[in-house]
């Protein structure tokens, strides 16, 4: 089968080696702890989401990333703050690494008046400038072209700053994922692609969607390089993508980087999944980011189980300050339904 | 004031805004080094540099995406498609992403799209098509139809300055047949506003671009008749001038609206609700609308003549309203 090929093979080989250079040139165990603690507000964010869900409060449908946490979270990881990140729906472990607040994550879920789009569009769909973050559409690679324009603006500004942006195994077929890239490689602009491959697209899995052995391997046809590494450990990602951030501030051009997941649930909060077999779950799920990074924190010492309940502690009041404030908040007068369609 | 060609003048605005604001670049298909294949970009990038006029890949929707980006981090791109047919392949980035930013942002996105549109070039179906009736449904994106080279100058520079998506619709057929006096100085031409061409109490024709030369020929034709036509030119088509259709209406009661495109599902047919819904009883007649067939533009001469609309279809037309 397509996807259980991936995990045995390919990631078996990459892993090894870019284990070996994460060795040489490490995070600080200050900086580990941060993208641990990234990876559990995000799993406990989502996992708000879908209680809220269920109590029938979200507006619409509920879109969370179990399974993205590490990809998510060491990718944005490896920006700076003047950096420009275009995350799609899998990501709000990138959101909340780049600044965002809690209050607006939940704000924009249930749709409130002070939400970020004021309650014209949810989740992630919008913008932050001051913290440079520009939300997804639905339209899956339709962003792609629109980062590559960032890149271009920040490179004609000369503004020395790097644009991140992502799609999925199923939005890279999508013609705008092929204008996009190659237009960034012809321009040798400052952009990085991070194909999150879940090994679904919805209901699709990935042999429905592609005949390549990898989808990085596109990336040699735009004549820049690609790389597939495992996209549940952290640090990995995080070595990778701080290794094209460089090259990219460097002036040397593009990267793309898939990222090896599984999607540990389905589509959205409506979806169960059942297409998914049972043993491809169960054994992704021992892959869990969030679990195999804390196992992996707790043997070198770094991670104990007092540090672990305090940040769980600290997590669950923030959530839950956030989610009172969105709910108290109301939804937007209908009057400003009309207002806002042109700019002055 | 200096005599200029459509295109030309279409060039200058062009070329005051880039010396204007150091924000504004180009990014198109062959219009750096080339200048572009109708010539409207000559010199441009000699003058400014490639940085800002950026010979991009065949690729429209990374074009109008980019430049949809560039845009909403501040910048002021002219994004050129070589005709406007081909904007069908950034049609999403138009409607899904440029339109709808600042109602989902309140961010704004100062984009221009040049469109060289329409037909009576010989062109055939891919060169000759009207698109805007497409966009003139999106709630977001503006859309520019200047008929004359004052005209062409002030708008482009107006909808350089603008902080929406822009739709700047260039007609072919009036690049280089059509001048007229320009000044050298920097003025606009705001967009959302008409203009009446001819006077007239008779009765009017509403129309916008190529055909505005067309209903201007066949309202001579009418006067020697002693019947006299309004001629109105819209100019642009979103925002429409709802106020001066209505005044139309009121001043003469017949109308013939009158466009290159399609007629089903046109701007015609909007503007003809707009006056059955708020100048019903200002009206002498039924509102007609005059418009290409409902084919695509074909390619041999007597063909294409036969779908687009012209003068002769259009003096008729007038005369059955005059007569009713």
């Amino acid at each position: 089968m397509h996807f259980a090929r991936l995990p045995d093979t390919n990631v078996g080989t990459t892993t090894t080696l870019r284990t070996a250079a994460r060795r040489r040139d490490g995070l600080s165990d200050t900086d580990r702890l941060k993208l641990y603690y990234y990876m559990r507000l995000t799993r406990a964010c989502d996992d708000a989401i879908l209680r809220l869900y269920k109590q029938g409060k979200i507006v619409g449908g509920a879109y969370t990333g179990r399974g993205n946490e590490a990809t998510a979270v060491g990718s944005a990881f490896a920006l700076d703050a003047h950096d420009y990140l275009l995350p799609m729906h899998r990501d709000l472990g990138a959101h909340l690494v780049k600044g965002q607040t809690l209050r607006n994550i939940f704000l924009q879920q249930l749709g409130r008046k002070d939400s970020l789009t004021r309650g014209r569009d949810g989740t992630g769909h919008y913008a932050d400038p001051p913290l440079r973050i520009y939300g997804n559409v639905s339209h899956l690679a339709a962003m792609i072209p629109v980062a590559v324009g960032v890149a271009l603006a920040a490179s004609l500004r000369k503004e020395n700053a790097v644009v991140m942006t992502y799609i999925g195994d199923g939005g890279s077929n999508v013609g705008e994922f092929h204008e996009g890239v190659n237009m960034a490689a012809v321009m040798n602009l400052p952009f990085i692609l991070i194909i999150e491959n879940n090994q679904y697209a919805y209901s699709t899995p990935v042999e429905r969607q592609f005949a390549a052995e990898k989808l990085s391997d596109r990336a040699a046809g735009y004549g820049i390089p690609g790389v597939t590494i495992d996209g549940t450990d952290v640090e990995l990602v995080h070595d990778t993508c701080r290794t094209a951030v460089r090259r990219a501030r460097k002036g040397e051009g593009p990267t793309v980087i898939e990222t090896l997941t599984m999607r540990l649930h389905g589509h959205s909060a409506s979806d169960d999944a059942s297409y998914v077999p049972a043993e491809i779950l169960s054994e992704w799920s021992e892959k869990d980011p969030v679990g195999q990074f804390a196992r992996r924190l707790q043997q070198e010492g770094v991670l104990n189980d007092a540090k672990e309940e305090e940040m769980e502690r600290g997590i669950t009041r923030a959530i839950e300050e956030a989610v009172d404030v969105a709910l108290a908040n109301p939804f937007p007068p209908p009057e400003e339904a009309s207002e806002g369609v042109y700019a002055p | 004031m200096a005599v200029m060609t459509y295109i030309e003048a279409i060039a200058r605005g062009m070329w005051e805004e880039m010396e204007r604001d150091p924000t504004v670049f180009m990014i198109g298909e062959d219009i750096g080094a080339y200048g572009g294949a109708f010539k409207a970009t000559k010199g441009f990038q000699k003058r400014f540099g490639s940085a800002r006029v950026i010979d991009s890949p065949l690729s429209e929707a990374a074009i109008i995406g980019a430049a949809t980006g560039a845009a909403l981090v501040g910048m002021r791109p002219i994004a050129e498609m070589q005709f406007a047919d081909f904007v069908t392949c950034g049609f999403n980035q138009l409607v899904t992403n440029a339109a709808k930013i600042h109602y989902r942002w309140h961010l704004p996105v100062p984009l221009v799209v040049r469109l060289p549109t329409g037909g009576y070039i010989h062109g055939g179906p891919y060169h000759s098509a009207s698109t805007e009736a497409w966009f003139f449904h999106v709630p977001g994106l503006k859309i520019a139809a200047p008929s004359n080279p004052y005209d062409a100058k002030g708008m482009m520079k107006s909808a350089v300055r603008d902080n929406n998506p822009v739709l700047f619709y260039e007609f072919k057929y009036l690049y280089r047949r059509v001048k007229g006096e320009v000044p050298e100085e920097d003025y606009t031409v705001p967009l959302g506003k008409g203009e009446i061409r001819r006077s007239g109490d008779d009765l009017a024709v509403i129309t916008y671009g190529s055909t505005v030369h067309l209903a201007l020929e066949a309202a001579e034709d009418l006067a020697r008749d002693g019947v006299q036509t309004r001629v109105v030119d819209l100019r642009t088509l979103a925002p429409l001038d709802e106020e001066l259709i209505l005044e139309t209406v009121r001043a003469t009661g017949k109308v013939l609206v009158l466009h290159e495109a399609n007629t089903t599902g046109g701007v015609g047919g909007e503007i003809a609700a707009l006056i059955a819904e708020r100048a019903f009883r200002d009206l002498d007649a039924p509102v007609r609308r005059l418009g290409a067939l409902d084919v695509p533009v074909p390619f041999a001469p007597s063909l294409e003549e036969a779908v687009l609309p012209d003068k002769e279809r259009i003096v008729a037309t007038l005369r059955e309203l005059n007569a009713y």
